[in-house]
């Protein structure tokens, strides 16, 4: 196995596209494992983290623009990047050990395609972007058409997540995520729910977005939880009608962590809470009119 | 195969070593350079038994490939101690028998080490949460934990009287 660390991004891509078992060395905390365990050796390893786009995060008058390859450590040790996307940031230090969250990142949490990945619900949910790098230049996706399947994903041979582009909330705009584990640390999301909710000056609901996570294979998208949101106070009925629209788009498996049946339970409950603590950041007086 | 040559710096001093492509950090400093303080538990990097620092980062280096090492500054637990004294870490261990097989130790101390640089007078659950990323099968954790608040309380008495 060779070991290449371009620092351009032009690099990266002819050193991915040299060979057919060239791979993407970022993180590495499910790769190596990966490899272990008896996947085959990729015969070039191809380190993106000296390029630096891939670890940038950068505050741009239309948002934020984060390295796909930025340790969550630093993701979360970003005050300005928590104060627009708390939950987001939330989610990105959920990830593992402070071991891990040296190196793990939003692009290898979404290009892994575990289900139960913390971080891709809040990139869901924020309508984050993913810039793909690849033979033929450079494209823009929505972070929700990279994982297409458990471990697989849209992207093409050779090609690669450069960054993440969150556009800047609007007024009166929060987000949450919550995650059901066994344990406090050091686990697996049994269900993790995502939510951005965006209020109207009088308090009712003017756009909310909610995305669900290890209750599928891929992040889920609850439009009638949304639906039933838009134009009401997040409260009461519509915080019943978002936990039972969620527990139905709930499509789990059984497994170690959780049965079908539970998982959908605390599906709908993550999601209604989600919506509250969303809706009360929302409130917050910081977060009000801008010009 | 053609190995590769990897200078880099190791507890403050410069080092270089040949390690394969695909060798990792925590084998190279095993096995190529000596540093045998580094423990393999796991090699999935869910113990921290393998914890090092690396540019200043708590690392597990069963995950990082040792060619990545290349130019960067590596502290591992050989280099906690001043010659002949202890590091208050390890001393307070030493006192609080905070180990009993020693397995997880060096990476119990690399990691507290981190926390105590970032956080110099952690609370217990500041303490835990730090260490959550080792696993220890012997103590219970508890003399882990306290061995470190007595660690950092140590450190911090001495601060003002030149300890």
């Amino acid at each position: 196995m060779r070991y290449e660390s371009p620092t351009t991004v032009a690099e990266a891509v002819e050193l991915l596209g040299s060979e057919p078992h060239a791979r993407v060395y970022a993180g590495a905390t499910d790769l190596i494992p990966q490899i272990r365990s008896g996947r085959p050796e990729p015969t070039v390893m191809v380190d993106l983290k000296h390029i630096d786009r891939l670890c940038a995060i950068t505050s741009t008058a239309a948002g934020f623009t984060v390295g796909a390859a930025a340790p969550t450590a630093d993701i979360c040790a970003d005050g300005a990047l928590a104060a627009e996307f708390p939950g987001l940031v939330e989610a990105s230090g959920l990830i593992g050990s402070d071991q891990i969250q040296n190196r793990s990142s939003w692009g290898g949490n979404l290009a892994n395609a575990s289900p139960a990945a913390d971080t891709p619900p809040s990139l869901v949910a924020n309508c984050a972007r993913a810039v793909i790098a690849g033979p033929d230049g450079e494209r823009t996706v929505l972070a929700a058409e990279v994982a297409t399947g458990p471990g697989r994903t849209s992207l093409t041979p050779g090609e690669f997540i450069v960054e993440f582009e969150l556009d800047r909330p609007p007024a009166r705009t929060a987000d949450a995520y919550l995650r059901l584990t066994p344990r406090t640390e050091m686990d697996i999301a049994v269900v993790g729910a995502a939510v951005r909710i965006s209020l109207d000056a009088q308090g009712r609901v003017a756009d909310a977005a909610v995305a669900l996570g290890a209750v599928a294979p891929t992040v889920v998208r609850v439009a009638d939880a949304e639906a039933a949101l838009i134009g009401r106070e997040p409260a009461g009925d519509a915080l019943a009608a978002v936990e039972a629209a969620a527990a139905a788009a709930a499509d789990p498996i059984d497994d170690k962590r959780g049965t079908v049946a539970y998982r959908r339970q605390v599906a709908g409950v993550l999601a209604r809470r989600a919506v509250a603590t969303a809706a009360e950041r929302a409130a917050e007086p910081q977060r009000g009119d801008r010009p | 195969m053609t190995r590769v040559h990897v200078t880099c710096t190791i507890n403050g001093d410069p080092a270089e070593f040949l390690c394969d492509g695909g060798q990792t950090l925590l084998d190279a400093l095993r096995d190529e350079v000596g540093l045998t303080g580094v423990k393999e538990g796991c090699g999935t990097g869910d113990c921290g038994a393998c914890s090092v620092m690396m540019d200043g980062r708590l690392l597990c280096s069963c995950l990082v490939l040792a060619a990545e090492a290349e130019g960067s500054d590596v502290s591992t637990v050989e280099g906690m101690a001043s010659g002949d004294e202890l590091h208050p870490l390890q001393q307070c261990f030493l006192e609080g028998a905070a180990l009993q097989c020693g397995i997880c130790t060096p990476g119990f101390l690399v990691a507290a080490e981190a926390l105590l640089e970032r956080n110099p007078d952690p609370t217990e659950t500041e303490v835990r949460y730090a260490l959550a990323g080792n696993l220890c099968r012997c103590t219970g954790y508890d003399k882990i934990v306290r061995s470190v608040m007595a660690a950092a309380r140590s450190i911090n008495a001495g601060a003002g009287s030149g300890h």
